[in-house]
């Protein structure tokens, strides 16, 4: 390892930080501007304007927007997310837990979909424009081009309506088993490889037809290696930069864009507690959540990217 | 046993088939009467409450915000989950009258206005205390105070002064009410200990189950409590658990995948398709909840009652009811109360579709031109479809409805009650006189017909001292009457509650105050052996 890679890494990683800060203004300012105010929202149709004014009052709504953000910051930076305005618990712990089962049936999902995308997109090379070929990919856009929430139904209709296999809802909490949780997780997690299958699948196997072209694919195939060797020793590690930034998009979405797959499944994850709050423009909880999840986006493409460094040749090896 | 015979004794213990009917149908079947007889005893056996295991339900209504505090208690999940861990003074019973719980009994001064209520000597707390009258003051305290922002604030407002002497606590009102007993039932004054002034998100209270899983949104769990005052009688399992399934689909898969025992909010337009389920036994009560179209009385056009008169004239409720409901209720008649209230007078003439007197009485209101009716997805279920089907029916009357489809964030802060011809919903209220004293008297704050009669206000109040039976029920009939004949109210129909039920779930009581049994479902049933 030298120097520019050390650097450019660095200079990733400061460049996402002052990202993530560009986001938390970004955020603060969104939910400011969103029509009516968390008193409004928590009383609903029983609010009476005294009613309304003491809440508000008691909230900290008066303070200018300014004021709420640097006190939120500072929280922040403390390690203090603050309390959720609409039940006055702090946010926390009630995110850490959820965070916690976001994160596990990412990692379900991406466990199962991203060896599998690879597997079949080096497969779908190595018989390109043939049967097998056509068939992985009418699959995997069959399966993208329909709605999560369609998916979603028609795996709960027959795993477990019909056949009673794995459970329609995925509740988990403290006390199950690991293994039990992977039952509960097992449809939603089904789903979300199915929606996210195709993408990555494609581009492995357009980057690594990418390279097929290459003069030097053509003296491996000549000296008489395997196909699926010169795929795998010589075309995927040069094709290795692309997939890796699809991977991470792919992956990014699962944690962050899984909304309608929690609602499907009853999974108590970030979406569902992200949902719950802005309607009730529990501010303090948007903005925490909000920027978890683009602490997550950032990260994984500051991930991305190193990986993209680290696979090119010419940045590891400088003259 | 043959499936048949099984099936024939259970309709028995049920009381859905004569014991003589049974018999006759075990002797066709070619069993002897002696045999048969031995099965009707089993079956009834059957019926008494099992005891233990566990009961799911799968609730639509819960948020990661929620807190168990009885005061904020505004979602059907803390209703369902506030009726396993905790105790009211008073709960209303499937016919509209009172069960006492931890009041005894109940009396008042001649004037109705002073009440006092024995409390019940041997309820306990979750935590080993026992239920004293000062506990009972201080719940009602802390409920009446404006910090608590408790839901149950406007119910309290009438009280002068309360005190716990010895086993009693005494209530002074401000006026008269004979209706007293009926607003203790309110399902938010949860008594706690010292009234949850140290802590009112403990969850312990005196309820048959205590809490042990809290989590907002997603999961609630009791165990029964061994001390329950009346534990024979309620609390069957020996666990409870509410899932929060706020996506209706997956609600129905949850039910019949077994996941669950019982689920609430069944969509009208998929009744059909659950009651073919095996096992599946859709459940619903008849509501006092309505999907009123509020007219302003006091603003033009709406301030001319031959222009109110048109439009109401102008409504095809038996169509609405079908289409929008799918017949899943019960039409209305343009004032807020239907036959689920105690002292609800039923002879009183219903009102029906008639495009030619609509026509007329628009032509005598002297109105051009079209007139503007909000509505939105957020007012009820099938709001859009409703506001369009009214066009329809009016247009047949040769009035012009112009729909303006409002977003529903602000519907209720910036239409509701704003805005002079728009649609919305009313859950709801114990009696008749809480219905009529949130929104329909001049100085209330909901009042979203703008419907203000100083001699109305008169009526509500002399019905609301009357301990008379006879003489309240002929009050509020004259008080429906002009509502209907006068009033900025439309009402095109009351909802039901659907819920259903899974496979071996029984002691289900239909209770028109509320979904689920009044949200007792869990402490009421039990699964089969």
């Amino acid at each position: 390892m030298s120097n520019p890679i050390l650097k450019l890494i660095v200079q990733r990683i400061a460049l996402g930080i002052v990202l993530l800060f560009a986001v938390s203004v970004l955020i603060f300012v969104g939910t400011q501007v969103l029509p009516g105010d968390v008193a409004q929202s928590i009383l609903g149709q029983s609010a009476t304007p005294q009613s309304l004014a003491n809440l508000r009052e008691q909230l900290g709504l008066n303070d200018p927007a300014y004021m709420r953000y640097f006190r939120w910051l500072g929280g922040l930076l403390t390690g203090d997310l603050g309390n959720a305005l609409t039940s006055g618990l702090p946010i926390a712990p009630a995110i850490s837990g959820r965070l916690a089962n976001t994160l596990f049936l990412a990692a379900t999902a991406a466990i199962v979909a991203v060896p599998l995308a690879i597997l079949l997109g080096l497969l779908a090379v190595r018989y390109r424009n043939g049967p097998i070929d056509k068939a992985i990919s009418a699959f995997a856009l069959a399966s993208t081009s329909f709605p999560e929430f369609f998916i979603g139904y028609l795996l709960v209709y027959f795993f477990a309506v019909k056949w009673q296999i794995f459970p329609a809802i995925s509740t988990v909490f403290d006390g199950m088993s690991f293994l039990e949780r992977l039952q509960a997780v097992a449809l939603p997690a089904t789903a979300l490889t199915l929606v996210v299958l195709a993408h990555m699948m494609r581009m492995t196997r357009a980057a690594i037809l990418n390279v097929m072209q290459s003069a030097y694919i053509e003296t491996a195939e000549l000296k008489g290696l395997r196909p699926l060797d010169v795929i795998r020793k010589h075309a995927f590690p040069n094709a290795i930069a692309p997939v890796v930034n699809v991977v991470m998009l792919n992956l990014a979405y699962l944690v962050v864009g899984v909304v309608v797959v929690e609602v499907i499944f009853v999974y108590p994850g970030m979406g569902q507690y992200l949902v719950d709050h802005v309607t009730k423009r529990d501010v303090p909880v948007v903005q925490a959540v909000g920027l978890i999840f683009a602490a997550v986006y950032i990260i994984l493409n500051i991930v991305a990217d190193i990986a993209a460094i680290v696979a090119n040749p010419r940045l590891r090896h400088p003259k | 046993m043959s499936d048949e015979l099984d099936f024939l004794s259970k309709a028995v213990a049920k009381g859905r088939l004569s014991r003589r009917d049974f018999l006759g149908r075990a002797a066709a079947l070619g069993v002897s009467a002696t045999f048969a007889n031995s099965l009707l005893s089993s079956a009834a056996v059957a019926q008494t409450p099992v005891k233990g295991g566990m009961l799911k339900a799968g609730l639509q209504g819960g948020e990661s915000s929620n807190v168990l505090d009885p005061a904020l208690n505004l979602s059907q999940v803390n209703f369902n989950f506030g009726k396993c861990w905790g105790e009211l003074l008073f709960e209303l019973a499937p016919d509209g009258s009172l069960e006492n719980r931890i009041a005894e009994s109940i009396g008042s001064s001649p004037d109705a206005k002073t009440w006092t209520m024995k409390i019940r000597k041997d309820v306990e707390f979750h935590d080993g205390k026992t239920v004293t009258a000062e506990d009972v003051v201080a719940t009602l305290e802390r409920h009446a105070d404006e910090a608590s922002k408790s839901a149950a604030l406007g119910i309290l407002q009438g009280i002068e002064t309360m005190k716990a002497s010895g086993d009693e606590a005494v209530i002074t009102l401000k006026e008269a009410n004979a209706d007293f007993p009926y607003l203790m039932a309110d399902y938010h004054l949860v008594i706690q200990p010292n009234g949850g002034k140290d802590n009112p998100n403990a969850g312990i209270s005196a309820g048959p189950y205590k809490v042990t899983v809290n989590e907002p949104g997603v999961r609630y769990g009791g165990e029964k409590f061994a001390n329950y005052w009346q534990g024979d009688k309620l609390g069957h399992a020996a666990q409870v658990e509410i899932i929060v399934i706020n996506d209706p689909t997956a609600r129905t898969a949850a039910l019949q995948g077994g996941q669950v025992n019982m689920i609430n909010r069944v969509e009208p337009k998929i009744v059909d398709l659950i009651k073919r389920v095996p096992g599946v036994t859709v459940q619903t009560a008849s509501g006092r909840g309505f999907y009123p179209f509020n007219m302003f009385c006091d603003t033009a056009p709406f301030d001319n009652n031959d222009l109110r008169m048109a439009l109401k004239l102008a409504m095809d409720r038996e169509e609405m009811l079908e289409k929008i409901l799918r017949g899943y209720g019960s039409v209305g008649n343009d004032f807020p109360i239907n036959e689920a209230y105690p002292l609800f007078s039923n002879d009183i003439e219903q009102r029906t579709f008639d495009p030619d007197a609509a026509a007329a009485a628009y032509k005598k209101s002297g109105h051009s031109g079209s007139i503007l009716l909000r509505t939105s997805d957020v007012a009820f279920p099938g709001a859009v479809d409703a506001a369009q089907l009214y066009q329809q029916s009016c247009a047949k009357a040769g009035i012009t409805i112009e729909i303006k489809r409002e977003p529903g964030d602000g519907y209720w802060s910036e239409v509701w009650n704003k805005q002079p011809f728009s649609l919305s919903y009313w859950g709801g209220r114990a009696t008749q006189d809480q219905m009529y004293s949130t929104a329909y008297v001049s100085n209330a704050d909901w009042n979203d017909t703008r419907w203000k009669r100083p001699e109305f206000d008169k009526m509500v109040i002399a019905a609301r001292g009357e301990l008379d039976e006879t003489k309240r029920k002929a009050m509020y009939r004259d008080m429906a009457v002009i509502m209907r004949d006068e009033g900025g109210l439309l009402v095109p129909f009351f909802n039901q509650y659907i819920d259903a039920s899974g496979k071996g779930v029984q002691g289900w009581v239909a209770n028109p105050a509320q979904e689920m049994c009044n949200g007792s479902a869990l402490i009421l049933c039990w699964l089969e052996a």
